[in-house]
């Protein structure tokens, strides 16, 4: 499996660094490991794209982690960004008994101060990268 | 009242305490910041108690509300039937908080960092009264905001992942710009209802579903 690359030499260039992390690098993890690998990246200034996204429960404790890690004039927070979930409605009674929802949602996570969404539907999310 | 309809009244009164569960059920609101969370559960309150103090103090500053507030034993009663809830009003959700956007509130830099702190601690807390200790859910959105954002999204998700009963409130309703229908495009899988805490219009159909979803 390939490594990411250590994050930090994005802003010497004025660059960005963006992080595509796949679906099966993040499948080994435990939750709190995917939420460091994605604050790490946040921190260091950036973009973490997820191609299978998180759970409703990673989700919930990623925006807890985050606030305990807001700092003024530091850490502001994070823009995160996927496409809404519009199935839950029809999910399937096996599904919904075992709650083996399938979180596979393209996922975009950035520092508040430089990821901006302009535009998000159901099929289209547009952001600026500063 | 006549005597029969009384009567009736009074036997469903009787059987709903007999059949209703020991402990109320705490029904959390929750939303993003400025939706009108803290309006809608003072009006909750003032509407069903007694002394009909207050939860919380409204603002339009947002991040008024920094801690989870409950107040214990609203008792909504419904067709001759009483539900009893805890009210837990919560801070908004969001994902960052900027202490710059308290200065532009007339907040001196070191009030509107320590609003920043709590504002962070405060979500947090909301977030763990999700995951732990609430039975239901009503969720507010100002109807005048688009609510396709990404808290929206996964509060909503998190909710369901927990199947826990929501309630969606398309709140503000007195404002010229809201529009109800846009919320429910947004969510068609759940059922949303219009009201204005703030006018105390349509409140009767809030209680409604109040005693249909919760009780």
């Amino acid at each position: 499996m390939p490594e990411i690359k250590p994050p930090g030499d994005g802003d010497d260039s004025g660059g960005v660094q963006i992080d595509l992390i796949s679906g099966e690098r993040m499948e080994g993890l435990a939750s709190m490991e995917k939420i460091r690998l994605i604050l790490d990246g946040v921190h260091d200034g950036n973009i973490v794209i997820l191609e299978e996204g998180l759970s409703p429960d990673e989700e919930s404790r990623l925006i807890e982690v985050t606030m305990s890690e807001i700092n003024p004039d530091e850490f502001e927070g994070i823009e995160i960004e996927t496409y809404p979930k519009n199935d839950s409605g029809s999910k399937g009674l096996f599904a919904r008994l075992t709650r083996s929802s399938s979180p596979k949602k393209l996922t975009v996570i950035g520092p508040a101060n430089r990821l901006e969404t302009l535009h998000k539907d159901e099929t289209l999310i547009q952001t600026l990268v500063s | 009242m006549g005597l029969l309809t009384g009567l009736r009244s009074s036997i469903a009164r009787a059987v709903s305490s007999v059949f209703a569960d020991d402990e109320p059920r705490r029904i959390g609101i929750y939303g993003p910041p400025n939706a009108g969370k803290t309006t809608l559960a003072n009006r909750i309150v003032r509407d069903w108690t007694e002394h009909g103090d207050a939860v919380g103090p409204e603002s339009h500053v947002p991040h008024e509300t920094r801690r989870a507030r409950r107040k214990e034993n609203v008792e909504i009663e419904r067709d001759g039937r009483t539900v009893t809830i805890d009210v837990v009003d919560t801070p908004g959700v969001t994902t960052k908080v900027d202490y710059t956007e308290f200065l532009e509130h007339d907040m001196e830099k070191e009030d509107a960092v320590r609003r920043s702190r709590e504002a962070t601690e405060g979500v947090a807390e909301a977030m763990h009264w999700l995951r732990e200790d609430v039975d239901g859910v009503i969720y507010v959105l100002d109807a005048a905001q688009d609510p396709f954002t990404q808290v929206n999204t996964m509060l909503i998700g998190i909710i369901e992942s927990q199947d826990l009963p929501v309630l969606i409130l398309a709140n503000k309703i007195d404002l010229e710009e809201a529009s109800v229908q846009r919320i429910r495009n947004a969510y068609p899988q759940h059922d949303t209802v219009k009201v204005s805490a703030l006018e105390g219009n349509n409140m009767n159909e809030v209680y409604d579903k109040i005693a249909e979803y919760f009780g």
